[in-house]
């Protein structure tokens, strides 16, 4: 399997980037790990005249925290976002989702920017960022601009991401500390796509729930943000009652495709069970 | 013929440096058999699964069939054809694939230990659950897996030796 013919581009900065996107118009798409452009160009998938490969943009590398927001550049990898400590410290649930994607060869090179820019229901990263109320930095020609997660997936592979800019960075709002979390992801196996998987972020008061987040991977065609369950749990002293009605406005928010993962009405009833096993976990680990 | 212009690509394999004009489009793990004539990486699935073509560069196990070989330029990297000791002899890995019967068929065995290199430099004494996570990515068809996390095992071990540790590289 090889892939067609390109022209290979290797900036040195987002602005040169962004200059050679514009040039080439839709001819051209930005390559950052590649592990999932890569494979559809060796399908003959893809094939894009103008390869622009990202990995020589120093300015695109690094975490960082300043005034309550969580810096994530681009090309910062899975693997690096499973051994940063101010992510351990403050965003656990990103290195505990990082390690259920792919496998270690696979987390060295696939990077955040990547997994959420390229709009593929089945990647993990999106569900949480949605979770979490992440916002995505898109420089293009006229400068930078923000879209935040819940509204940047379209359909599969349409997002908000213009043909001339690229998602340069992800900003997380850090969670008070103490919060609870989870990701859960049923799987068939190590690197496969989610069945059905979901992001819990809680923190609690007392004995109730304070604010709730949840997001489910890969039971529709985008990531979705399951904002009536997350009313549902505000608030709650997440007694059984509420939890079951919150994942039946969880569950009735799906559209799984029937594949090789199982049936749809199967993939739907996985997605409660992800988020019912999450939001269990994420309760005990909050503090109030 | 192409009317797309060769690049050239510096690479320093198994601590040698070498450099080749290839086409934008060349895989890694084509580059490495085609043009360097080092087959121990093999090429199994193609799709980025089963981890044969599995290599070390700059300190990280990549895939070297999803990757481009314009991608590597300028890195370091270590092929099974590095792994023996400087003095010819099998390495630690190597020795444990052998003493532990890691190995049927040997088409997996290269990315087993060129993986199972890397993750013992990153952690030197893994439990068995963290050498059967570490190898999640590299499928072997044969073994069960059972005598190739034993062979990682034995070359833990024997890494930790004092004795042994200046060879360890």
């Amino acid at each position: 399997m090889i892939p067609g013919e390109f022209t290979y581009h290797r900036p040195s900065s987002v602005a040169e980037a962004v200059a050679i996107l514009v040039s080439h118009g839709d001819e051209a798409r930005p390559l950052s790990g590649g592990h999932s452009l890569i494979p559809m160009m060796k399908l003959r998938m893809a094939a894009p005249e103008h390869l622009v490969d990202l990995g020589g943009i120093a300015d695109l590398k690094g975490i960082s925290e300043d005034g309550g927001t969580i810096t994530i550049r681009a090309m910062t990898t899975q693997h690096e976002l499973i051994g940063s400590d101010l992510l351990a410290e403050k965003l656990p649930i990103i290195k505990e989702t990082s390690l259920l994607i792919a496998d270690p060869q696979i987390r060295y090179v696939g990077t955040l920017g990547g997994n959420v820019a390229n709009g593929d229901p089945g990647n993990d990263m999106p569900a949480l960022m949605q979770c979490l109320n992440a916002s995505y930095v898109l420089t293009g020609p006229d400068g930078d601009r923000e879209v935040a997660a819940r509204d940047f997936y379209e359909a599969a592979y349409f997002t908000a991401l213009a043909p001339e800019e690229i998602l340069t960075a992800v900003k997380i709002p850090t969670p008070p500390a103490g919060h609870g979390y989870a990701y859960e992801k049923l799987k068939r196996k190590v690197g496969d796509y989610a069945t059905a998987a979901a992001a819990v972020l809680l923190t609690m008061n007392g004995g109730s729930v304070a604010s709730a987040s949840v997001a489910l991977t890969n039971v529709a065609d985008t990531p979705l943000y399951a904002a009536d369950a997350s009313n549902i749990l505000t608030g709650s002293t997440l007694d059984d009652a509420t939890v079951a009605s919150a994942v039946a406005a969880a569950e009735a928010i799906t559209d799984p495709a029937s594949d090789g993962r199982g049936p749809a009405e199967y993939r739907t009833k996985m997605a409660g069970i992800m988020m019912q096993r999450a939001l269990a976990r994420a309760a005990d680990r909050a503090r109030s | 013929m192409s009317d797309i212009e060769q690049i050239p690509v510096t690479v320093t394999v198994n601590g040698k440096k070498v450099q080749r004009f290839v086409e934008p489009r060349t895989l890694l793990i084509h580059f490495l058999r085609e043009e360097l004539n080092l087959t121990g990486p093999h090429i199994g699935c193609e799709t980025s699964h089963c981890g044969a073509c599995t290599v070390e560069m700059n300190g990280m196990s990549v895939k070297s069939c999803t990757m481009f070989a314009a991608q590597a330029n300028g890195a370091e990297l270590t092929t099974i054809e590095g792994m023996a000791n400087p003095d010819g002899t099998l390495s630690a890995l190597q020795e444990g694939f052998r003493q532990m019967h890691g190995l049927q068929c040997g088409f997996c065995t290269p990315g087993m230990i060129t993986r199972a290199h890397t993750l013992l430099k990153e952690n030197p004494n893994p439990t068995e659950e963290e050498i059967r996570m570490g190898i999640a990515g590299n499928l072997c068809r044969c073994t069960g897996y059972q005598n190739i996390v034993k062979a990682i095992q034995y070359a833990a071990e024997k890494l930790n030796q004092p004795e042994t540790q200046e060879a360890a590289e």
